[in-house]
């Protein structure tokens, strides 16, 4: 097979507030030989919030952070699947909108850029279930995660609307069953585990706005793995990483029970079966320590 | 016209069963049937009627999506039993396949709930047009083809229920409007005839509006006419700010916070954006920060990563901006 080689999107998170999972990026691509650009250029992708302010503007930002990858010539790989929504989301509308694309281009071409369409943008994790397989991560599995029940946690950005995600990856995710990272659990040597809330959301995005519903999401996600005899949830965004990780308390009372469980993100897990130390994978950023290492 | 065969298989359907006036507690019916690649999940409500139990209950009329009677969840998720394909959903789910209303919570019989807080909130979006229009006008108030496109088909809901049901925010919050209400009102806000002052005020009110919108797109992802009711509510947003009635409240502060973020670093400040949005609040943070802290998740601002070729960032800032605040 021919070496995977990506343009990276960290986004501003992994810069961040999740430093364990830029860690954990760079130590999994190592292991799997996949070669990461870092476009040190782009810029936030707004969140899902800035469109909420200037839409025409969001466009354009996230039309230059593509542009960057266009001229790498490569596909890009986010880490966060809200990165994932807006950058996709953009590609998208401009795209099969060409009169709009004329008008992101006309401002990008101010700064020597232009976004031509040519670089898809997929999630880290399809990435590694499209191109690099995981009839392979099973192969190079050295310590299989075999005592672990493990709940996965897919996040909202990852799987609706899922029209659009239908574009970026060939693997077809049923947003009201989504397995692929059932499959990676199942690959690492783990036991998935089957909970209500493994599509819902985690309210992260009403957090400052709406404390009370982004809490009671939070805790319903963590008693539904817990009920479900998880040791551990794992998830591929960020963000949904931080509010399971770092939010436990006001869950706790927001649900009336006491919930709290190790998260791990999908970088980490695959890390810790193929062999990569906790140091490398960053593992003591965590609040809610990963007391089983 | 595609010829495919007919074809025939078992499904075991697992039924919520509750009539309010008789039982305390809703419980379950298992029936196994054969089911065509022909048929919808209304052919099979109806069957359990014919076939096997005449006291089972649901609601259809049209049988057409288009009166939005029929809407229920299968396999938990929010559909419409006349539209909805059973070899779609033996597909997605298998044949082991579970019939539930839109809201167990608000159960009458079997299928039939209680729809009052949809109706309610949709009345409250003030769902129709307000506008000085001649009783006896001499010609037809017309709207040009490029205005009606603003609607962006916000005029085909047939207030089915099935996004406001799937709703994580509606199951919570009793004081939030829900996507359909908020469609209906973009409905009415996108429509160039209508001068109504209070209906975008009214949506952007927090805790009911659509700040608290907690931006899954299950609402999106049901959706049997294609409405993308959370793009409507992206769009409310949106003219909450064009028309000025955006208020300075911590949840439009969030929204402005990643621009000034933006411009200033072309990364997102983390840190810098809840101060922002927080103000004086921000103490209520500090626990946690504290924690995030003593774990390295904590970057101090003068250690904050700046996007390289931050000028060109900053340029299109100024070139692109469309909206101040
Ligand atoms: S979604 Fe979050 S992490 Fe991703 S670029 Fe935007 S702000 Fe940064
Ligand atoms: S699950 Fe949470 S963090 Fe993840 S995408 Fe949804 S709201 Fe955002
Ligand atoms: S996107 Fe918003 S309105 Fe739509 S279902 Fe989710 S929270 Fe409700
Ligand atoms: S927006 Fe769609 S799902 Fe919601 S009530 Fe209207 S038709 Fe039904
Ligand atoms: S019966 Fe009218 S919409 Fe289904």
């Amino acid at each position: 097979m021919k070496k995977l080689k990506y343009a990276l999107f960290t986004g501003c998170t992994a810069k961040q507030s999740t430093p364990e999972q830029m860690m954990s990026t760079m130590a999994v691509a190592r292991k799997l030989d996949i070669e990461l650009i870092e476009l040190t250029e782009a810029s936030c992708c707004g969140a899902s919030h800035l469109q909420d302010y200037d839409d025409f503007l969001s466009l354009v930002l996230n039309a230059r952070n593509i542009a960057y990858a266009e001229k790498h010539g490569l596909t890009m790989v986010t880490i966060c699947n809200t990165c994932q929504l807006n950058t996709a989301m953009t590609k998208h509308r401009l795209d099969k909108n060409p009169e709009l694309k004329a008008r992101v281009n006309e401002k990008l071409s101010e700064v020597g850029l232009e976004y031509k369409g040519t670089s898809n943008v997929i999630h880290f994790l399809y990435a590694i279930i499209d191109d690099f397989g995981l009839d392979k991560i099973r192969e190079m599995v050295v310590k299989p995660l075999s005592q672990f029940n493990i709940a996965p946690f897919y996040g909202c950005h990852n799987i609706r609307p899922s029209e659009l995600h239908d574009e970026s990856h060939k693997q077809k995710e049923n947003p009201y069953n989504p397995t692929s990272l059932d499959d990676l659990i199942i690959a690492c040597g783990g036991k998935n585990v089957d909970y209500e809330e493994k599509n819902k959301c985690c309210g992260f995005h009403v957090e400052l706005q709406a404390p009370h519903t982004a809490a009671v999401l939070t805790g319903n996600a963590i008693a539904g793995a817990t009920d479900n005899n998880a040791d551990m949830m794992v998830t591929p965004c960020p963000l949904c990483h931080l509010k399971l990780d770092t939010q436990t308390k006001s869950a706790s009372e927001a649900i009336g029970r006491e919930v709290s469980l190790p998260v791990l993100h999908m970088q980490q897990m695959i890390g810790l079966a193929l062999g990569c130390s906790a140091a490398e994978l960053g593992l003591k950023h965590h609040v809610t320590e990963v007391n089983f290492i | 016209m595609s010829t495919n065969k007919i074809s025939t298989q078992k499904v075991n359907f697992k039924v919520f069963r509750f009539n309010a006036d008789v039982d305390y507690l809703p419980y379950y019916e298992n029936y196994t049937m054969d089911v065509t690649s022909e048929e919808v999940v209304l052919d099979v409500l109806n069957r359990i009627k014919w076939d096997h139990d005449g006291s089972f209950s649901y609601r259809r009329s049209c049988r057409h999506g288009i009166c939005g009677a029929c809407a229920i969840k299968v396999n938990g998720r929010s559909t419409l039993a006349c539209k909805e394909s059973m070899t779609t959903m033996v597909e997605y789910f298998g044949n082991e396949i579970t019939l539930e209303p839109l809201s167990t919570k608000r159960a009458v019989k079997d299928m039939i709930i209680d729809k009052g807080d949809f109706w309610e909130k949709h009345a409250a979006a003030t769902p129709y047009l307000v506008a000085d229009i001649d009783e006896c006008p001499s010609c037809e108030n017309l709207v040009s083809p490029h205005d009606a496109e603003e609607l962006d088909e916000a005029d085909l809901c047939i207030q089915c229920g099935a996004c406001h049901y799937a709703c994580p925010v509606v199951e919570i919050n009793s004081d939030f409007f829900g996507p359909a209400a908020f469609a209906a009102a973009y409905r009415f806000e996108s429509d160039v005839r209508d001068n109504d002052k209070q209906r975008l005020i009214d949506v952007n009110e927090e805790k009911q509006g659509v700040w608290d919108c907690v931006k899954c797109f299950e609402c999106a992802e049901v959706c049997p006419k294609d409405i993308n009711p959370i793009d409507k509510i992206t769009k409310l947003h949106q003219m909450a700010f064009k028309r000025g009635v955006a208020k300075n409240n911590v949840a439009t502060r969030h929204a402005v916070g990643f621009l000034h973020s933006i411009k200033k670093h072309g990364m997102l400040d983390e840190g810098g954006l809840v101060l922002y949005s927080e103000g004086a609040h921000i103490v209520k943070h500090i626990p946690v920060a504290l924690q995030m802290f003593r774990k390295g998740k904590i970057v101090m601002p003068w250690n904050m990563p700046k996007s390289d070729n931050l000028d060109e960032i900053q340029k299109l800032i100024k070139s692109s901006s469309t909206v101040k605040f």
